[in-house]
């Protein structure tokens, strides 16, 4: 049994030259690298149709009058802007992550099922194919935003069984489907394929959190395919469950819709955090402060996900006792929430801190996360909540988070994994570039939706009182800039994968089974599967003298 | 911190590290199983929600429903949980003969109450969209009998790879998934017939 010391993985082995392949992500493959690709670029397009939806929203919204688009495309915009941020980006770009460095970080070969995992990749673009034709049927797509509470969404045009809702609803069940085949996947992946020596407390942080996200997944999904499929059938064959004139329930399906849509906001921002604390200990050169605490709090936040839910209810006629005791469950997440940041600072603090493209994200995404957190606070309240319900208060705090801390998060992902998946460096500048647009956009653009929603200005509207033009007119201003930051972004990463510097197996000195192997990984992974002897996050006294980048 | 994080083993040890491939079809079988359980949770609660806040909860001119066959069809399908175990111990023990026969028993014990659930079908005066009611009358019989259907098809499958030969001789992956399915099939039903027939 031969020892591999950090200098070994650090060190600057002789690369292949990086595979050119790119028929192969066009291809039904089973290799979990391939389909991880597949999974962050199909993302990526969605998160650009996702973007173009929110440049025409904020287009609308830059003067107090609705004179852009029409108010039936408006709300189809909002609608669609929101499913496809949410189910087109967020969890498939999460779940590309996942599935490329899982297997690879835990020393495995494979995912547990390659074929189930191809499959459920291939739902994906089937889904948002699906989504995108509802804009051709008669009456245009849904429009009754991303949560598509009926009544609302039983209004879509009647007697015609191919609208907009009912395509909503099939395309959204795909991709449940496909999430659900997905955690299956993760969960036995995680809990049956670790490598020898690889116990649980040896297991990175980011599999901890993919872990734990994908156990909500496997709990709240199917109770949002079961409130799906009672829609589906008022909608389409006249059963009434949510009909209230004939018995039916509609707050009921709000029931239904949040107990899995609220810890959905864990099932993407749990993979981020776990991001954060890849990231953190690499570009501060210091263990993980308090590994094992940080791990048991991604369960700890699953756990609790799981009876939050009736915060989105306050005003749904929910009765006092019910508002407090979710209020204070909503609460509570924020202790093994502040127990992760606590843990970040602390492994940030005194640190030799170097802000590469990656960290810059990270960094970034952590302080917009704290903010977003504080708002969130705020919202579980029940009183601010009434006040503030329905306004751009919450729409400006979900950003935040979705935006400000998933989104950045996941570019901090892609810069960070970015030579280890292509074998090529990206170019720092205009990874910098993109950051500070990212950030200064995000800030413009988010941060007005707080003072607007104080001030009362609603959201889902099209048009408004002149007195929220101010801060409309510096919203649609950072969120162009935001739309602009992705193209240095696009042009970096075509760029690079194409003429970039060739990346060495490690050129941020991490520590790490994925850093182990060559950039790319060779199919098969590892030629001997590698047996772990101690604990992740080894920086210190031990570190690599000869940094490699 | 140990200055050597990670040991690669250089000798034919790791090759062997294959993952234990049944064994992990079968935690994945279970965590579906586990996920199927949630969408029927979803289900019963919306019935509980929808019974316990409707005052006239039966459909006009139905006074109840029949429990007699329906009690009778349940003895049957939980029996058949038995026979499908005795079908895995034949296996367990080589004996071919008396695993297929004990598969053919309990698929026909499952065909029957797939019947017996079709004739009383057809004789109830109201329909899937005769109020709250009967929409979720149908929805949870009906969700359950796929399972019923789904569960009866995998046992003809693992019935008809019973004759290939030396199929059954590594490994039994399949007859026990479709024998934990059946169970499972059989735990839901019988919730769903104290919510339904009993707390009427």
């Amino acid at each position: 049994m031969t020892n591999i010391s950090v200098e070994d993985i650090t060190g600057d082995a002789p690369q292949q030259e990086p595979r050119t392949d790119w028929k192969q992500y066009f291809s039904f493959s089973t290799d979990h690298k391939v389909i991880g690709i597949q999974y962050i670029v199909t993302a990526f397009i969605l998160f650009l149709v996702g973007g173009i939806f929110a440049m025409i929203i904020r287009g609308e919204l830059i003067t107090p009058e609705s004179d852009l688009v029409d108010r039936s495309v408006y709300n189809a915009m909002f609608t669609m802007h929101g499913t496809v941020m949410l189910f087109g980006w967020t969890f498939p770009i999460l779940t590309g992550f996942a599935n490329y460095f899982v297997p690879l970080m835990i020393g495995a070969r494979d995912m547990a099922f390659p074929r189930l995992n191809a499959v459920a990749f291939w739902m994906i673009p089937i889904a948002a194919i699906l989504l995108m034709a509802s804009f051709f049927v008669p009456g245009g797509p849904a429009q009754a935003g991303w949560w598509s509470y009926p009544p609302v969404s039983l209004q879509n045009p009647t007697g015609n069984l191919i609208n907009g809702e009912v395509i909503w609803l099939l395309a959204v069940a795909i991709s449940g489907v496909s999430s659900i085949m997905g955690a299956i996947n993760f969960v036995t992946t995680i809990v049956k394929m670790r490598a020898p020596g690889m116990t649980f407390f040896r297991t990175p942080i980011f599999v901890w959190n993919v872990f734990s996200a994908q156990i909500i997944q496997l709990f709240g999904l199917p109770v949002l395919t079961a409130g799906a499929v009672m829609l589906l059938l008022d909608l389409t064959v006249g059963t009434s469950f949510f009909d209230p004139t004939k018995g039916g329930d509609p707050v009921l399906f709000q029931h239904f819709f949040w107990f899995y849509s609220h810890p959905a906001v864990y099932v993407i921002i749990l993979p981020v955090f776990g991001v954060f604390s890849e990231i953190f200990p690499v570009f501060a050169r210091k263990p993980l402060f308090g590994y094992k605490i940080v791990a048991i709090s991604s369960l700890l936040i699953a756990g609790v996900s799981g009876i939050v839910w009736v915060h989105h209810l306050y005003v749904s006629g929910t009765p006092g006792w019910m508002r407090l005791f979710f209020m204070l469950t909503t609460m509570f997440v924020s202790v093994p929430t502040g127990i992760k940041v606590f843990a970040w600072t602390a492994t940030i603090w005194g640190g030799k801190l170097r802000f590469d493209t990656p960290m810059l994200f990270a960094f970034g995404a952590l302080i917009l996360f704290v903010f977003a957190g504080i708002t969130g606070i705020t919202l579980s309240s029940v009183p601010i909540d009434v006040h503030v319900n329905n306004t751009y208060y919450v729409v400006g705090h979900f950003h935040y988070v979705l935006y400000g801390t998933v989104t950045m998060g996941m570019f901090a992902a892609i810069y960070f994994w970015f030579p280890k998946m292509t074998g090529r460096m990206y170019y720092e500048g205009l990874g910098k570039l993109h950051f500070w647009l990212a950030f200064i956009g995000t800030n413009l653009n988010f941060f007005p939706m707080h003072p607007l929603g104080l001030q009362g200005m609603l959201r889902r509207v099209s048009s408004y009182a002149p007195e929220y033009e101010f801060w409309n007119i510096i919203a649609s201003i950072g969120g162009f800039l935001l739309g602009v930051s992705t193209l240095p972004f696009i042009l970096n990463m075509i760029g690079s994968w194409i003429h970039g510097e060739q990346a060495p197996k490690n050129p941020w000195r991490a520590i790490g089974l994925e850093w182990l192997v060559a950039s790319p990984p060779p199919v098969e992974n590892f030629e001997e599967i590698p047996v772990v002897v101690s604990e992740p996050y080894g920086y210190g006294k031990s570190e690599p003298l000869v940094a490699e980048h | 911190m140990d200055s050597s994080i990670i040991s690669e083993e250089s000798d034919h040890l790791s090759h062997e590290h294959n993952h234990d491939e049944e064994g992990s079809k079968m935690f994945g079988f279970i965590v579906f199983l586990l996920s199927e359980t949630f969408i029927f949770l979803g289900f019963f609660t919306a019935y509980i929600v929808y019974k316990t806040a409707n005052p006239d909860w039966l459909p006009a001119g139905v006074s109840g429903l029949e429990v007699r066959d329906p009690a009778i069809n349940t003895v049957i399908l939980v029996s058949s949980s038995f026979v499908i175990y005795l079908a895995e111990r034949a296996l367990a023990r080589h004996d071919l003969i008396a695993f297929r026969q004990f598969l053919m028993l309990s698929i026909a014990m499952g065909s029957y109450f797939l019947v017996g659930q079709a004739i009383e079908w057809s004789h109830l005066s109201f329909g899937f969209t005769t109020g709250v009611f009967g929409g979720m009358f149908y929805l949870l019989t009906g969700f359950h009998g796929l399972h019923v259907l789904t569960g009866i098809l995998l046992q003809i499958l693992v019935f008809g790879r019973s004759f290939i030969p030396g199929n059954y001789d590594t490994g039994h992956f399949g007859v026990n998934a479709t024998s934990i399915f059946w169970h499972f099939v059989d735990v839901i039903w019988i919730v769903l017939f104290v919510l339904i027939y009993i707390w009427q």
